[in-house]
């Protein structure tokens, strides 16, 4: 009957918690994200694609590969262009002797450089203006959020267009920093409204409420109560924009704006590829190589931020009532 | 005795989440008879709001579903009904009306609208006879201007408000039986007494059984002829009114009554309490599921699961003990 | 060597009566509805509190009782600063942080700087409603009870913890659980936690807003005895706001009756129990359900006609007007009734105030 331990014997604290039906071992967050997770299959599968295609494009420099600029040349000292996927080029050479595979390879390197570069800037920025405007309100808020309007209302494409073209003089070189640059500037609109909405919501709740009457301040608020409970739709969300990016840097590749000749992208690649397969030439593996990989790395993005959504979301959290 | 209107025997109604199979009711029976108000209560996870589905059919597969049992109403069973005729039995025979109105009324329509639409499928009549019909079941449940309020849209009106409408609704089409899960739990308490002082007054006209689920045993004690007790989805106790407050056999119902706080009584310092909190319906334990927070519990208690027994007339109770039991101090003395 | 807080822009020397803990003076806290995209034009106000007055002496337990719309969250987070009133005097005499025998000054919180308000939290507290949303579920429930100690800057990492640890114990939860999360407990679990924390500072003072209220029935009373056991133990003083007059009448040792933002009736419990005096406090308990058929059975109720008021829109002269069955025009709605002493320590705001027993 009694609910406290009265006197001087000491509780039976394994009673207590059987009659509240505590489990046995602690539940973590971390345990409910895993088993929930783990339950979303093609999400599994695209964390296993991912996790090799990032292996392969990190380590492509001890695999035996070839050199992706070398114009190779055969036993007579002919350079071996056009030649369809056999034993020696497992994807075939270009039209000036360059090994597909290798290209397919160190483009990736690019084009994921670029995806996540983007995805962190994104991430950051949206983040601290999302947060700012959703947890101070007022003119604050009606400022950044007019500017946010402005940046999503911009055109995507021709904006970057315009912009790659000024970018590359000024970032002479160094091509995957400046796209990077590029596409966080344009991206981080979505994000910005979304953790906007978050810290309005989580801002009124009684948690906040109770640290405030604790005496914390606005920062620890913010950074110790809001923001870890507002990370789900921020990773969601930062993922689903990696995917984004790479379709958008191989969009300008393709239409010439992004990484030039000779260094690889997979959009670059399967332009040139495009232009040559039409023209006569038949050399499908030049358009087929690079199209896999970008559509097999964004499909494998898309499946895992839709995983990783589900796996985070908290309405689906085991709860007791 | 006249012939039940409500005979459900050996209700078993299941739950497939990810965590496992959730018994929400795992093996209930109950009669119900015409013009009876019978009461359900129950706390969290007690069943009592599936049983209520359960019996209007609105237990959705996959994921639920009804496994076993009969549903008897007026000599037929529901569980065998074709999907067409257990619609026409909804909402026509059978009525239910929803803890919170705002989502039970369709937010896009004027009440008006989910009136007559309510009543031209139960009752076959035209829509300027709907309509009249209508207005008169808003005057029943003495909604002002009735005209004007046809044209309302649910967020427009109070929760009191919205609940009158639910009623109306619900008995628009003159139902035997008017199932109503928690109605005025979300309602202030003065709003709580004008709604249901309404249903008793509109039941009684009608002779309308009524099968109030509630948690509140001060809700039960004024408006309910029998009551039945759930817990952890299955029977506790059941029996009058009279029996279940004055004469409680089961050491869950008497531990409720002496938990509760009382508006015309000042009870001692410290109130009786359960410890514990009710279990999870995912693998419950064997035996009776209320054993780790009954002060009474015996090692019987754990190997086999008490059935419900025929103490008293028509006062059932599911514990191995029950008749033996000294509940009095349980339940408490009143200080004044 | 005293250690005096004193506020600077009191006007004169405040006077409060030293068993006297808070003393609220005329409290308004109204809300503005705005209109406009650059500049807010106030067009309306939400008027939840509209002018209330009671006080709270030290060691008891204040009950302040209504419906939706009376203002009685409101005022509970007004008292404690979560909210800045729009007017009036909420005059607070804590314990200071160190010595018991030193007695701090008489603060008006509406008009305490961030210094004041700072030193001020950690005599007062809270514990929330939903004892799902009142806990942060990333938190393990050791960071939750141990951050107000945290913010204060309170003692080392394992002082917390020890602590921690013993808070756990206090409020009969095992100790072994501090890495745990709230979702793996139960309602009545994680309410208890929030009284831990609330109580991690060594408060006198707190307000418990609606505690039990989103408990199943047969753990609200183990809530109840714990909340009055710690009053015992730590000599606090308790703002207790609810709906529900029954546990109010067990648990207080004072009652206010609030509706629409303004304060019906002040007594002690045993006299509002037993001689109630507005129209509202007798229709409000003869609407309460009392779990005894013979009791309910013979009971005479009134029926209030129509809804609560809109707190925008409040009606005029005395706010229960719309809706009292002793109500005389124009007088009741035209003139606005003061609280009146009607005998020792009972105050009612009625024009015809009459004894009615209701239970």
């Amino acid at each position: 009957m009694t609910d406290r331990p009265s006197g001087n014997e000491p509780p039976v604290y394994s009673a207590l918690d059987e009659a509240e039906g505590l489990s046995v071992e602690p539940v973590t967050q971390w345990k409910l994200f895993k088993t929930r997770f783990v339950r979303h299959r093609l999400a599994m599968l695209a964390a296993v694609v991912l996790g090799i295609i990032l292996l392969l494009v990190l380590f492509a420099d001890l695999l035996p590969l070839q050199s992706p600029t070398e114009q190779l040349s055969d036993e007579n000292g002919r350079i071996v262009n056009l030649l369809s996927p056999r034993g020696e080029y497992w994807f075939g050479t270009d039209e000036l002797g360059q090994d597909v595979m290798a290209r397919v390879v160190y483009g990736g390197r690019t084009s994921l450089t670029v995806a996540v570069l983007t995805g962190l800037m994104v991430a950051t920025f949206g983040t601290l203006v999302g947060s700012i405007a959703g947890y101070y309100g007022g003119w604050v808020d009606t400022l950044l959020m007019r500017f946010t309007d402005l940046i999503l209302s911009l055109p995507l494409l021709p904006v970057a267009i315009v912009a790659a073209a000024w970018l590359r003089e000024a970032f002479e070189g160094r091509e995957a920093l400046s796209l990077s640059i590029l596409l966080g500037t344009l991206l981080w609109g979505t994000l910005a409204r979304i953790v906007r909405a978050e810290f309005l919501s989580l801002r009124e709740k009684e948690f906040v409420e109770a640290a405030r009457a604790a005496g914390a301040r606005d920062r620890r608020i913010i950074f110790r109560h809001i923001l870890p409970n507002a990370l789900s739709p921020i990773i969601v969300n930062a993922t689903l924009v990696i995917g984004i990016a790479i379709i958008l840097e191989a969009a300008l590749s393709f239409l010439g704006f992004g990484v030039r000749p000779p260094e690889p992208a997979w959009g670059q690649m399967a332009a040139n590829g495009g232009r040559l397969a039409v023209g006569g030439s038949g050399a499908w593996w030049l358009v087929l190589f690079p199209s896999f990989a970008l559509i097999i790395t964004v499909l494998s993005v898309n499946f895992l931020g839709d995983g990783l959504r589900d796996a985070l979301d908290p309405t689906q959290t085991i709860e007791r009532k | 005795m006249s012939e039940p209107l409500l005979q459900v025997t050996n209700l078993r109604t299941f739950f497939s989440t990810e965590e496992g199979i959730v018994r929400a009711v795992d093996g209930l029976s109950f009669t119900i008879h015409e013009g009876e108000r019978f009461g359900v209560v129950g706390e969290s996870g007690s069943g009592k709001s599936v049983t209520a589905l359960s019996v209007m059919r609105l237990i959705e597969p996959p994921a639920g579903e009804i496994v076993t049992g009969e549903i008897l109403f007026k000599g037929e069973d529901l569980l065998r009904l074709r999907d067409d005729d257990m619609r026409k039995v909804r909402g026509g025979q059978i009525a239910m009306i929803f803890q919170d109105p705002m989502t039970a009324l369709n937010p896009v329509y004027t009440i008006g609208n989910q009136l007559i639409e309510t009543i031209v499928l139960h009752q076959g009549v035209g829509k300027s006879e709907a309509h009249e019909i209508a207005l008169e079941a808003l005057d029943d449940v003495h909604i002002p201007n009735p005209k004007v309020r046809m044209g309302d849209y649910p967020h427009q009106l109070s929760g009191g408000m919205r609940q009158r409408v639910m009623i109306a609704m619900g008995l628009s089409c003159n139902p035997d039986l008017l199932i109503a899960d928690e109605p005025t739990t979300a309602l202030d308490v003065t709003t709580q007494a004008q709604i249901l002082d309404l249903m008793l007054e509109l039941t009684e006209e009608r002779n309308t059984a009524v099968m109030l689920i509630t948690h509140d045993l001060g809700v039960v004690a004024g408006f309910c002829d029998n009551i039945q007790v759930m817990y952890a989805g299955r029977l506790v106790e059941r029996g009058t009114t009279g029996f279940i407050f004055d004469e409680t056999l089961h050491p869950y119902t008497a531990g409720l009554l002496g938990s509760m706080t009382r508006l015309d009584e000042v009870r001692e310092e410290r109130l009786y309490s359960i410890r514990g909190a009710p279990p999870s319906l995912i693998d419950p334990a064997n035996g009776c599921r209320f054993r780790v927070r009954c002060d009474f519990a015996q090692a019987v208690c754990e190997t086999d699961t008490p059935l419900p027994r025929e103490l008293g007339e028509g006062h059932w109770a599911a514990c191995h003990f029950a008749s033996d039991l000294d509940l009095v101090r349980v339940k408490g003395v009143p200080v004044r | 060597m005293t250690q005096e807080v004193t506020n600077q822009k009191a006007d004169g020397a405040v006077q409060m009566a030293p068993e006297r803990l808070l003393q609220v003076e005329d409290l308004v806290k109204h809300f503005p509805i705005t209109k406009g995209i650059f500049f807010r034009k106030e067009i309306a106000a939400v008027q939840a509190v509209s002018g209330i007055s009671f006080h709270i002496d030290r060691g008891e337990t204040l009950g302040i009782v209504g419906e939706s719309g009376c203002g009685k969250s409101t005022t509970a987070r007004c008292v404690l600063r979560l909210l800045k009133a729009t007017s009036g005097k909420l005059l607070y005499r804590g314990e200071s942080a160190g010595d018991a025998s030193e007695r701090a000054e008489v603060i008006d919180i509406a008009k305490a700087d961030k210094h004041q308000m700072r030193r001020l939290r950690r005599d007062m507290q809270i514990v929330f409603q939903d004892p799902y949303a009142s806990l942060n579920p990333r938190m393990t429930v050791a960071s939750i009870i141990a951050e107000p100690m945290l913010v204060h800057n309170l003692g080392d990492t394992s002082d917390r913890i020890d602590r921690v640890k013993e808070l756990l114990k206090v409020v009969g939860l095992n100790p072994e659980h501090t890495n745990r999360y709230p979702h793996e407990f139960s309602g009545g679990q994680r309410q208890r936690i929030g009284v831990a924390r609330a109580l991690a500072l060594n408060p006198s003072f707190m307000v418990l807003d609606e505690p039990v209220s989103a408990l199943d029935v047969s753990i609200q009373a183990q809530v109840l005895n714990l909340m009055g056991d710690l009053q015992e133990e730590f000599n606090l003083t308790y703002l207790f706001i609810a709906h529900d007059l029954s546990v109010v009448r067990h648990v207080c040792d004072r009652v206010g009756v609030m509706y629409l933002g303004k304060m019906a009736e002040v007594a002690d419990r045993d006299t509002l129990y037993h001689h109630p005096m507005h129209p509202y406090t007798h229709a409000l308990m003869s609407a309460v359900p009392i779990p005894d058929p013979t009791v309910e059975r013979d009971r005479r109720r009134i029926i209030l006609e129509g809804d609560i008021p809109s707190p925008i829109n409040p009606p005029p002269g005395c706010r229960f007007n719309t809706r009292c069955p002793r109500a005389e025009f124009p007088r009741c709605s035209e003139d606005t009734p003061e609280m009146k002493e009607v005998e020792q320590d009972h105050w009612v705001a009625c024009h015809f105030p009459e004894v009615q027993k209701v239970v």
